[in-house]
């Protein structure tokens, strides 16, 4: 059972009041209602991040930071004010520690490049969880490479959990930087970040923190967690594609090197050479994702407005009953059964093939994910090549929790005992 | 709404159940490895030709009803065709799978490979049931290479 401090305190939500915002939830497919669980993958987006992007490409289209006439005036404002509401949103000192980014992945990819890649000597060490997202991985190989550093693993057991006992053998003298999951995309575990910080700040190791399947889930805030980066996407948290941030202390965005060229990001340009702004700035070459970054604020709003801790408690329960009815049917194994998980069911039906299971289960309406979820090694240390995954979010209930039990119950009929 | 027994008719059913030519040859004479990144099914195909004749062809691996039941089902198809006759077997059932609106017959006769024609109403699943048939393709051509469902050229479908 899933359960939270968060649900002695808040009061309950309402997904039948909220379902109405999400227009996209109102469909049918192949006849059937629209069981929409493949939120770990994207999200769907609220009427309020819609009007907030039609508001812009209606009334305020016109490119920021360059022009004096109103519209661009218009533009800048609420694409810094949307920096504001991300730097509120994650409890950070200074809008100046907020990178726009495309999304959690570019974002990792920069502090790799820009703040990493130069710091690497050989013989180095990077390391990451057993449990990345291979964008949490490949960037770092890639730094790795150059360097002649090495990434280590902190393994992880049988329930989907960090050893942390074993910390103290991958955690060294020559770690450089230490790249977490704050929850995991294929298992749901909530990782103790906090611990991992702990660790890794008493040896002088930076932390970067990938926060895509933590922050449409709970409240963060970087303070507290005491990272050195944290990165999520915009799209799987209600807001836009094509958005992400790259949160950074300051101290370590001011000695980092730009990470694309372009305008926007330079002080000065000559063909001997070129200054740099200061960070965010620097790392915003280009014309930005305007609309993006004004979605991802309508979204980070809309959520504080429900309230992160209302959201984990209502989708804690809401786990905890998918748990309960999917882990207790015949032949079901569930992949990834930590004591501390957010959003994500994953499982195996037995004799029967993740992609089977997820075109059945279409043919009902029900959008699950099917696959390795972009976390092979994941798949590998359970030996499974693929897995079925429901995610949630607030709006799902517990009909649709219902839907895909009578779902597997079907597959179970075709494919026989 | 399209039934799913139309899909899962079936003979797929039973050549996923039990799959026929799954075992490894003592000698396998040319071979080829085929990989869909996308849902992670791994085939390898064996196949033994002499004078232009398959004369034995297996495989092994694991995947999906729809790709299990297609290479074990191919191997039946084309065990004892020639060279020729295999890769007009192999258009004629990339036809059914992919040509919208065609009647199912026009790839000459594909006899027990038409169980597949319901893969046409998914898109999303014709990979599955093709992939046998690139690597056995592969193999024919003695390439060593790893046959890929994405490479060289990656497809929309797929991400995180």
């Amino acid at each position: 059972m899933v359960k939270t401090e968060a649900t002695l305190v808040a009061p309950s939500l309402d997904p039948g009041l909220l379902r109405p915002d999400f227009p996209a939830l109102d469909q049918k497919i192949h006849g059937h209602p629209l069981v929409y669980l493949d939120n770990a993958a994207t999200t769907q987006k609220p009427t309020a991040v819609l009007r907030a992007l039609d508001r812009y490409y209606r009334r305020d289209c016109s490119n920021v930071h360059r022009g004096v006439h109103t519209l661009s005036q218009r533009s800048t404002a609420s694409y810094e004010s949307a920096r504001g509401i991300v730097q509120r949103f994650l409890g950070s000192s200074s809008d100046r520690e907020i990178v726009f980014v495309r999304g959690a992945t570019e974002g990792i990819n920069l502090v790799a490049r820009s703040f990493l890649g130069p710091r690497l000597e050989p013989g180095d060490e990077v390391l990451v969880t057993a449990m990345e997202h291979h964008a949490n991985i490949v960037p770092w190989q890639l730094v790795c490479k150059a360097a002649g550093a090495r990434l280590r693993v902190l393994p992880m057991d049988d329930r989907g959990e960090l050893r942390l006992e074993e910390l103290g053998k991958v955690l060294t003298e020559r770690t450089r930087l230490l790249a977490a999951v704050h929850v995991s995309n294929a298992l749901g575990t909530v990782n103790p970040v906090e611990e991992l910080v702990a660790a890794a700040r008493q040896r002088g190791v930076p932390v970067l923190l990938d926060g895509a399947q933590a922050v449409p889930h709970k409240a963060v805030n970087v303070e507290a967690l005491g990272c050195d980066f944290y990165v999520f996407s915009g799209h799987k948290a209600f807001g836009p594609t094509g958005i992400g941030v790259l949160w950074g202390r300051r101290e370590h965005l001011e000695t980092m090197e730009p990470y694309q060229g372009g305008g926007d990001m330079i002080v000065t340009v000559g063909f001997e050479g070129s200054t740099f702004r200061e960070p965010p700035a620097r790392f915003e070459a280009g014309t930005p994702n305007i609309a993006g970054a004004i979605g991802l604020g309508a979204a980070l709003e809309y959520l504080e407005e429900l309230g992160l801790p209302q959201i984990e408690a209502y989708e804690a329960e809401l786990l905890s009953y998918a748990t309960q009815r999917i882990g207790s049917l015949p032949g079901i194994r569930l992949i990834g059964t930590a004591r501390r998980k957010a959003g994500v069911l994953s499982f195996v039906v037995e004799g029967v093939h993740p992609h089977d299971v997820g075109t059945i289960l279409d043919q009902r309406g029900v959008a699950v994910r099917v696959g390795h979820h972009c976390a092979q090694p994941v798949m590998a240390h359970f030996g499974v090549p693929a897995t079925v995954r429901a995610s949630f979010a607030f709006y799902n209930t517990r009909f649709e929790v219902d839907a895909l039990e009578q779902g597997l119950r079907e597959v179970k009929e075709i494919f026989g005992p | 709404m399209i039934d799913l027994r139309e899909l899962y008719q079936e003979v797929i059913l039973d050549h996923n159940r039990q799959p026929r030519n799954f075992r490894v040859p003592e000698h396998p004479q040319r071979q080829a490895e085929g990989y869909n990144p996308l849902c992670g099914d791994k085939i390898t195909v064996y196949v033994h030709v002499d004078q232009g004749q398959i004369r034995d062809v297996s495989f092994k691996g694991a995947g999906c009803a729809i790709s299990q039941a297609s290479a074990s089902l191919m191997t039946e198809a084309v065990l004892g065709k020639s060279l020729a006759e295999a890769r007009s077997l192999f258009e004629g059932f990339h036809h059914l799978l992919t040509d919208e609106g065609s009647g199912p017959s026009t790839g000459g006769d594909l006899g027990k490979l038409e169980v597949f024609s319901g893969v046409r109403e998914y898109p999303m699943r014709v990979k599955c049931a093709t992939l046998a048939w690139h690597t056995l393709k592969s193999a024919l051509e003695d390439e060593s290479a790893t046959v890929s469902t994405e490479s060289p050229n990656p497809t929309p479908s797929g991400g995180p």
